[in-house]
């Protein structure tokens, strides 16, 4: 299974989403690499990853400029064939931006760059990046962002139609706004589109895949896994803990 | 052609921005500040005859998250 990084002038978390493909899930037959954002190809990838960091250095609105790249007429086509795409943190800015995603991640609540840990639940309608991964689960991972608050103008339709997919909880599951780090309607972290083909999060799984890097644990690690087993068709649970 | 265009949030988004600009200058002697929202101003020159259409597709597409934004284009 092939994952291609999209890289804009300012991405700087697309060399651990890398890591994350090429390296460390290599063992399961994954493939990665980097498609650089003026080029009109998406060189056959399964998954397109929009990474993190700070395209454009956030001139204007966070994800705003990257949204209109060469290479998102590509990613737009992909999405609308039905192809995976997986937003993290800028990524999912890039993608609400450009549309592939609905609502908006505004300045963060606190007005400060949140820089922790958050524990997710993992909820709503099947997408590739969580259908292996039971409803409820609680997983953790790290945050780093200063434009992170979820808006979305009819967050009700939203929750109905199952879009919401991952949300920050307390560690044994609660919804409170203690749990929330940015302000985020109801605790959204993050969402997929009516089709369940795109993903997007605020916080960083690629940051989470190996217990080696200390506390950050491999709860990240399970939605790349999900995409995975979804690719094989295999009817896998993983994530047991 | 020169226009103005104002993007600001729109009504009932948080501005926490804002909220510290104006608490900021409560603390600072100036308590008869009560509400501050931050938006942007961008100065935009586009070449002679360009339809005003033409503006408005580029407030709604780039300059503007018309999810959490309004703007207003001021001709000058």
């Amino acid at each position: 299974m092939k994952f291609g990084i999209v890289r804009f002038p300012g991405s700087n978390c697309d060399d651990d989403a890398l890591d994350a493909c090429a390296r460390v899930l290599a063992p399961e037959g994954t493939k990665g690499e980097i498609l650089w954002h003026k080029d009109h190809d998406l060189r056959g990838v399964d998954v397109v990853i929009l990474p993190g960091g700070f395209s454009y250095g956030d001139y204007l609105r966070a994800g705003a400029m990257a949204a209109w790249s060469p290479i998102m007429r590509e990613v737009k086509a992909f999405a609308d064939r039905g192809g995976w795409v997986f937003a993290i943190c800028n990524g999912f800015q890039i993608a609400c931006e450009a549309g592939l995603l609905e609502g908006a991640l505004a300045k963060n609540a606190s007005l400060h760059f949140e820089c922790r840990d958050v524990h997710l639940r993992v909820e709503g309608r099947p997408t590739p990046f969580t259908q292996a991964i039971p409803a409820g689960r609680v997983l953790k991972m790290s945050i780093a962002h200063s434009e992170g608050r979820y808006i979305h103008p009819d967050v009700d339709r939203l929750e109905k139609e199952g879009l919401v997919v991952f949300r920050y909880v307390t560690p044994d599951g609660r919804l409170t706004p203690e749990a929330n780090p940015n302000g985020s309607m109801a605790n959204i972290a993050g969402v997929t589109n009516a089709r369940g083909n795109v993903v997007g999060l605020m916080p960083h799984p690629e940051r989470a895949v190996e217990t080696l890097l200390g506390e950050g644990g491999e709860d990240g690690r399970r939605l790349f896994e999900s995409a995975v087993a979804a690719a094989a068709g295999t009817p896998a649970r993983i994530g047991a803990r | 052609m020169r226009f103005k265009v104002y993007v600001t949030l729109k009504k009932g988004v948080l501005d926490p921005q804002g909220q510290a600009v104006q608490k900021t200058l409560a603390r600072t002697g100036f308590e008869e500040a009560l509400s501050v929202r931050m938006g942007k101003y961008i100065e935009l020159e586009v070449a002679d005859g360009t339809p005003a259409a033409r503006v408005e597709e580029m407030c709604k597409k780039l300059l503007a998250n018309t999810v959490i934004e309004d703007y207003r284009i001021d001709p000058t």
